[in-house]
Order: structure tokens, then C-alpha cells, then sequence
């Protein structure tokens, strides 16, 4: 059954009926092109958004001022709400039993230069606590964070990201220089990189120093925490909670959500991974959608081809063909033209997603898309025993009639 | 040799049953070459067909060189159809996308003979039949009497003990007609039993023995000679 002379008879049979072969070809090597396709477009989406969440802690809790939009006590409405340290204190005291890394943050103000010999870039210089690290995910490659006895002593330290280092320095050593912040020296104690692209734009001092040294005061633009071992509907009620802190500490109506922003990752990393199932749920949708296409189409045309073959089946049948050489040969066709079109189809899937991530840069939307190539190989797999079931029905139902039935078939 | 006795033949067609042989008997012995002869419906083709296990029949006996033809399963059937019979259709049925060489090597594929050796094989068959240089040919480009030839070739290629031929000059002008019955002749002479259904005189004239069939039942078996005569 499986004799060189079978397969000749095989390639002479493909060869000579081109256009069909082309067809049934076709259809498998698009299902499977298509499928490759669209599981890398999901792996992308996915990669993407999981990337921008690694870029930060995914159980931190933002807080930001706002302006109040509901008169409270005889206060009109509109007023601005201005952070200070007090803030971060009496939240740290009142709700320390859950927090792990915390900080306030204070953006200095003026031209925000940054300056070292000739060289001069302008980016956002923020006051941190040594929790930034943690919270921000700002891993330095080189040197240190900010750490406590930097905040005790008000130092003049910097922590610059890569990018900005490479502005300044070049290829020289950043590590022990001083740079100037709004003419200021400071000196530079380590080098970050964060994942994601724009928080890389900015460098960060210790908050005293920050505070002491650019007249901030005691004011803070935002604090943020992370917090351990509660649920998204624990940091719930926490929101709440904090919420009726600041707004008797500043005066404002609890129920007025525009005096003050919570950004509660917990919560958005949760509705995130729902989202992540449903793009899965989705792109399975659609890749069994396409199988199922590529199957009724190879189903399909198996179909006409063993139609349009009943009068050579006859033919064979009336010089000596027995029924099983009949399915047989019928059936290697089959699986020998979907296994090479699915073949082609995976190569070509994948060929095209490569020159995708090659030409495309990796963006917050789209990253890496990549099709998991044992479901690939498996759909090919699938494909090519339905070719085989969908040419093995009608080829038993041809070689099952009486040759002078077929032989009459025109 | 080929006995036959009380051979029915129905076939069904929806509520009708339609009687087409109804007691046929008779015996071909090696080497001979026999015409059936009838107007169409007589139920000649059908018998053919029986005669080369094409089609099942219904009731009596079928002998082929002492062997029982009763009940045969498809794959045996293939298997009779490859080693005794060698056929000859009005329209040729040659495989359109294989050369005349390769249509003609066919029968040894399913008899497992190696490829080398069937083509050529085949080449002998074809220069038998005078279409040596159309060895590469498709049959769509030969014409009728060298498509029959083809086929003839084909028929012969397995050295069958008989040939069956269903009106084998059909499609074949006056000419060409004698030429494919001068051919079957010499095949009858080198000892192939030769079973011809024709419903042409000229045609049946040329064989030694004529088998006259109506509706379904045979009206005369004889010389050929004897039988033109009664006509």
C-alpha cells in the first residue's frame, strides 16, 4: 500500500489534475495561514497589555487631588484640593496594617532642566520616597534607589533612566557625576529603566530634598501604596475609607468623586484579566470558526472530486482495481495535499507574523504576536484527518457501486 | 470456458421491476469469437456486463472455466475482472489525463508488476497495435479507431483468457470499423475467446459464431453463416 509505485501513481494523479489540487491545496493552506494569524494577533494584544501592567505594581493605589464639584458646609464648589504632608502621614498611621511599599511624590516646578557640562535636557524631576522603586517598578541597572538615609539627610541625589543618562553622558560613566536640576548640583547614584516607554521621561530625587530645595513646602502632587493580602473588594471598602479621611481632613463632601482621584490597580488588573479572557475566548471563536471552514471546505471539495472521479473510478474498477486500492489512493490524495498545503499555510503564518514584529515596533497595543505552534501544528493535524475522513466517505460510496453504475457516469 | 444456464436479470426501478434477461443459457468455448446480436433493450449489453462481472445477476448459473461466479464480493470481482477479462467499450474509456502508454500499463499496476516492467510491457501492446510513436499521447489527441486500439491494447496487456467488447465500433466510421474487427480477429486467431455485442450485421458477419437475443431471451444460436441466412 504504501510501495514507491502507489505514491507515483499518487504524484501522477495530483499532477495531472493541477487546478483541483491547487483548490483543495488553497482552502487548507488559508485555514491554517488564517488560524496562525489570528492567535498571534491575540498572543499580541495580550502581550501588550500584560507588558504595560509589568511596567507597574499591580496592587498599588494611586491618589490624586482633584477639584471639589459639590458644595459641603457653605463651601462653594470648584475649589482646588492641595495634598500635603500631612496626608501621607495620617494615611500611613490609619491604615498601616496592610501597606508594603509606600511614597509621596512632589513634581518640581520652574524649567525642569537637567544639565551636565554642555549638554542640557528638559524632563519632569519628581521628589520620591524610596517605595517609588517598588511602586514604579523603576529597577535600576546601575547603583541604587533613593534610599532612607538620602530622605533623613536631604542629600542631592539622582536617579536617572537610561535614556536620559544617554542624553547627557553618551557612552561615559554616569555613576559619581553631578549634573545640574534647575542649577542645583546633584549627584548621580543610579541609572533606571523602566518597561513601560514614557516613564522613562523623568528622574527622581529624594522627596525631602526636593521639597527643601525647589520651596514646595510641605506639598505633595499625588501619594501612592501598595498594599498586601486584601481583595479587590477589601481595597473597595479601603477606597471608601480613605476617601472620608481626606475629606475631613480638606473639607469636602465624601460623595464628591471629582475632589479626589483613587487609582485602585488592583481593581483595573482584575477587569484587565477579564478582559484577557474574553480576547481568548474570542480569538478561539474565531480560530475553531476557520477550522471548521477549512474542514467544510476540504470536505467539500473532496466531495466533487470524488463526483468527478466516478467514471475513472469505474474505469479502474472494470480493469481490476479492488475497492480498498480505490479508497486508498483517494485518501493518501487527500492527506498528502493537506498535510503540504497545511505545511504551507504554517509556514507562511508564521512568516508573516515574524515580519510583523520585525517591521512594527512593539507599541503599549501590540508586542510580540506569536501563534503557540503546538495549537498550529495541532489544527494542521485535525485539518488533515478530516481531508482524510471527507475523502474516505464518499471514496467507500464510489468504490462501493457497481462498476457499471460508475462506468456510465458521465 | 463460459456456461451459462437460466440466467435472469431484473432491474428494479422504483415500483417497477423491469425483466431484461429471462433464461438465458449457452456455452462459449476457448477460443471462440462469438458476436451477440439484438436491437437495443434486447438485453445484449446487460448480458456482457454479466459475463465480465461488471454487473450481478439475479438467478440460474454462471461457470467461468469451472469456477462458480455466484455471490463474488467487490475485491474478488476486481480480482476475476483482472486475471480473465479484457474489455472493449463503444466509448473506449480510456483515463483522459494519462498517456495512451500509461492507460494501457494500468491493468499490471493492480497485478503489482513493477513500473519499469509494465511500460514496457505496454510499449510491446502498442506497437502490437501499430501506435508505437503515440506511446505519449493523450487520448484526446487520437482519434476514434486509435483510442479503440488504445483500449484493445489495454484489454490485452494482462494476457486475459477473453476478451469482451460492447459495441467496439460503435463510434467508428465504416473503415476504421473493419480495421478494429481485423484487429480482434487476429487477436481471436492467436487463441483469446472473442465476446462482441453488436447490433450491426456487417460487424457480426465477421465473427464465426452469432448469438441472437429479443427481449430478453435468446431466438437464435448458431454459425454464423446459418444464422445470417435466417435473416
Amino acid at each position: 500500500m504504501f510501495s514507491i509505485d502507489t505514491w507515483q501513481e499518487i504524484f501522477a494523479t495530483i499532477g495531472k489534475n493541477k487546478l483541483r489540487s491547487f483548490l483543495t491545496a488553497f482552502s487548507v493552506a488559508w485555514g491554517i495561514f488564517m488560524l496562525i494569524v489570528l492567535l498571534g494577533a491575540g498572543q499580541g494584544l495580550q502581550n501588550a497589555v500584560k507588558a504595560s501592567f509589568e511596567s507597574d505594581a499591580v496592587n498599588s493605589i494611586w491618589i490624586y487631588p482633584g477639584r471639589t464639584s459639590k458644595e459641603y458646609k457653605g463651601l462653594q464648589p470648584g475649589r482646588l484640593t492641595q495634598f500635603n504632608n500631612r496626608d501621607y502621614s495620617e494615611t500611613m498611621f490609619l491604615n498601616d496594617n496592610n501597606i508594603e511599599y509606600s511614597t509621596s511624590n512632589v513634581y518640581v516646578r520652574g524649567s525642569r532642566t537637567i544639565s551636565y557640562g554642555k549638554e542640557e535636557v528638559s524632563y519632569s524631576i519628581i521628589g520620591s520616597y524610596p517605595g517609588m522603586r517598588d511602586i514604579e517598578q523603576a529597577n535600576p541597572i546601575q547603583g541604587r534607589f533613593i534610599n532612607q538615609i538620602d530622605m533623613d539627610e536631604s542629600r542631592k541625589s539622582v536617579v536617572l533612566s537610561e535614556k536620559i543618562r544617554k542624553e547627557l553622558f553618551k557612552n561615559k560613566e554616569a555613576l559619581g557625576e553631578w549634573v545640574n536640576l534647575n542649577k542645583i548640583p546633584f549627584k548621580v547614584i543610579g541609572i533606571f529603566e523602566d518597561v513601560n516607554e514614557r516613564e522613562n521621561d523623568r528622574v527622581f530625587i529624594p522627596f525631602t530634598t526636593a521639597q527643601r530645595s525647589f520651596g514646595m513646602s510641605n506639598q505633595i502632587n499625588n501619594l501612592a501604596f501598595t498594599v498586601t493580602g486584601l481583595s479587590v473588594s477589601e481595597t473597595e471598602k479601603l477606597e471608601t475609607k480613605l476617601r472620608k479621611q481626606f475629606a475631613s481632613r480638606h473639607s469636602f463632601d465624601p460623595e464628591d468623586d471629582r475632589a479626589m482621584y483613587i487609582n485602585n490597580s488592583l481593581k483595573n488588573f482584575q477587569q484587565i484579566s477579564l478582559l484577557f479572557i474574553g480576547i481568548s475566548a474570542f480569538v478561539w471563536l474565531i480560530g475553531i470558526g476557520t477550522i471548521i471552514a477549512g474542514i467544510v471546505g476540504v470536505s467539500n471539495i473532496m466531495l466533487i472530486v470524488v463526483k468527478e472521479r466516478t467514471k475513472e473510478i469505474g474505469i479502474r474498477k472494470a480493469i481490476g482495481a479492488p475497492p480498498r486500492s480505490i479508497i486508498t489512493h483517494i485518501m493518501m490524495e487527500a492527506v498528502l495535499i493537506t498535510t503540504i498545503a497545511g505545511y504551507f499555510g504554517l509556514v507562511l503564518g508564521v512568516g508573516v507574523l515574524e515580519l510583523f514584529s520585525a517591521l512594527v515596533p512593539p507599541s503599549d497595543f501590540f508586542r510580540n504576536p506569536e501563534a503557540n505552534i503546538q495549537i498550529a501544528l495541532s489544527a494542521t493535524v485535525l485539518l488533515i484527518i478530516c481531508g482524510a475522513i471527507a475523502g474516505f466517505v464518499p471514496a467507500r460510496r464510489a468504490a462501493k457501486i457497481k462498476p457499471i453504475v460508475a462506468l456510465r457516469d458521465e | 470456458m463460459i456456461t451459462i444456464k437460466d440466467l435472469h436479470k431484473s432491474y428494479i426501478m422504483g415500483q417497477n421491476s423491469l425483466h431484461v434477461l429471462k433464461g438465458i443459457e449457452f456455452t462459449i468455448n476457448d477460443g471462440e469469437l462469438v458476436s451477440i446480436m439484438g436491437s437495443s433493450g434486447s438485453g445484449k449489453s446487460t448480458l456482457l456486463n454479466i459475463l465480465g462481472l461488471l454487473d450481478s445477476y439475479d438467478e440460474g448459473t454462471f461457470h467461468l472455466n469451472g469456477l462458480t461466479m455466484e455471490n463474488l464480493s467487490e475485491s474478488k470481482a476486481a480480482y476475476y475482472r483482472n486475471k480473465y477479462f479484457g474489455f472493449v467499450f463503444q466509448s473506449f474509456n480510456l483515463i483522459s489525463f494519462k498517456n495512451a502508454q500509461e492507460n494501457i500499463a494500468l491493468p499490471l499496476y493492480y497485478q503489482g508488476v513493477s513500473r519499469k516492467k509494465r511500460n514496457q510491457i505496454a510499449l510491446e501492446y502498442l506497437t502490437k497495435v501499430g501506435l508505437r510513436d503515440w506511446a505519449h499521447h493523450l487520448p484526446s489527441e487520437m482519434s476514434g479507431g486509435q483510442k479503440q486500439r488504445v483500449a484493445i491494447a489495454r484489454a490485452l496487456v494482462t494476457d486475459p483468457s477473453v476478451i469482451l467488447a460492447d459495441e467496439p465500433t460503435g463510434a467508428l466510421d465504416s473503415q476504421t470499423s473493419l480495421e478494429v474487427m481485423e484487429l480482434l480477429t487476429q487477436i481471436n486467431n492467436e487463441g483469446k475467446t472473442v465476446i462482441i455485442v453488436t447490433h450491426e450485421q456487417e460487424v457480426s458477419a465477421l465473427t464465426n459464431r452469432i448469438i441472437r437475443l429479443r427481449d430478453g431471451l435468446i431466438l437464435e444460436d448458431g454459425p454464423t453463416e446459418k444464422v445470417l441466412a435466417n435473416v
